[in-house]
């Protein structure tokens, strides 16, 4: 079976032996949810393994208390794979490994990432801000990140 | 059947109540009164004004460059978002602002007018700026669309400048999200008839020049 006819079912059946700490859901497009350790290993496995050539997205979710998740999808376009990734890092954790070695497509995405949300990918060749201004205070996307928060003279 | 409670007073709003107008008292732009022009001019015109008569050459005077300055308002292209697409419209052939004398043109320093044309972010707000500074006097500002006026819908997000006249004094405001053509053409056709009373004895216009 060659990396570039992997179908979801056999995409189902290759991460469940591979990575027994995950969650699979979905049937053709699958969500998988993977522990922070298994983040790099399992871009490293969906690219090589169940060819996902394809980096689509990355971003986070706040869910305030419970910590940070990241998100990323990856896409086989030979087989309409889809695979979106979770992980939840953890209550107070700001850090994640990067994907940059996989995939370079990550490499703007995790400046978004960092920029929005503060998250430090561990291995990121240049992790500056990419959207907001050098001199900016605070992640806006947070959840303890006030609306209202002042930025003299503008707002 | 029930009995209905009191019906809660509603206080009639006080315009000096809302935080918004509080703020925006304090922190917009304003004009500064006078044209700028030298001290050696001043002295000139007013030499010639006290002259017995000379009030007819000045006024003439007055109204000429008034006429002038009206009449070929350039504006420089500055487009910043939605809004841009209507500004365009207005320039193009449709409604063909040039038979108003107006030349839109690339460069602030050969153009008088800024129409800000769209969302003002914090990242861009320093460029405007400089834009504005580049452009030679006398010069106006006409912000077009709520988000240049007020932030519009994005007032309360976490990147966006509370309204241009935060940065700049703003001549005409605009309002409409965004504009249509017909509105903008309306703006810029009062901004006209407030150039029109520009130098009246070398102060810039009230706001209504209607009641001038």
């Amino acid at each position: 079976m060659s990396s570039g006819t992997v179908t979801a079912d056999q995409a189902r059946t290759l991460i469940g032996e591979r990575f027994s700490g995950s969650t699979v859901e979905g049937t053709t497009a699958l969500t998988v949810t993977v522990t922070p350790d298994a983040w790099l290993p399992f871009a490293t496995f969906a690219k090589e393994t169940l060819g996902c050539r394809f980096f689509s997205f990355l971003s986070a979710n706040d869910w305030k208390d419970e910590g940070l998740e990241v998100v990323a999808k990856v896409d086989n376009t030979d087989t309409n794979l889809a695979i979106l990734v979770k992980s939840r890092l953890g209550a107070g954790v700001t850090t994640c490994a990067s994907l940059v070695p996989v995939y370079r497509g990550a490499n703007w995405m995790e400046r978004e990432c960092y920029d929005m949300f503060g998250i430090r990918f561990e291995g990121h060749p240049d992790l500056r801000r990419i959207l907001l201004q050098d001199d900016w205070v605070g992640h806006p996307l947070l959840k303890s990140y006030s609306v209202d928060t002042p930025y003299p003279p503008y707002r | 059947m029930a009995i209905k409670g009191p019906v809660p007073q509603i206080p009639v709003p006080v315009w000096r109540n809302f935080k918004d107008l509080q703020e925006w008292e304090t922190l917009h732009q304003k004009r500064p009164e006078g044209d700028q022009h030298s001290k050696a001019f001043d002295a000139v015109t007013e030499g010639i004004h006290s002259f017995p008569g000379g009030f007819l050459v000045t006024t003439v005077a007055d109204n000429f460059f008034n006429w002038a300055r009206k009449s070929s308002v350039w504006p420089v292209t500055f487009g910043l978002a939605c809004c841009a697409i209507e500004m365009m419209a207005t320039f193009a052939s449709r409604f063909d602002i040039e038979r108003l004398g107006m030349v839109p043109w690339a460069s602030p320093r050969h153009s008088d007018l800024m129409i800000v044309s769209g969302t003002v972010t914090i990242k861009m707000a320093p460029m405007l700026k400089r834009i504005y500074d580049q452009m030679p006097d006398p010069k106006w500002a006409v912000s077009m669309g709520s988000c240049a006026n007020s932030g519009g819908p994005f007032r309360h997000g976490y990147h966006v400048v509370k309204g241009v006249d935060r940065i700049i004094p703003v001549d005409v405001y605009v309002p409409g999200c965004p504009p249509p053509p017909e509105s903008l053409l309306n703006g810029l056709l009062l901004l006209q008839d407030q150039i029109s009373h520009f130098r009246r004895t070398g102060k810039r216009a009230d706001p209504n020049p209607k009641e001038d």
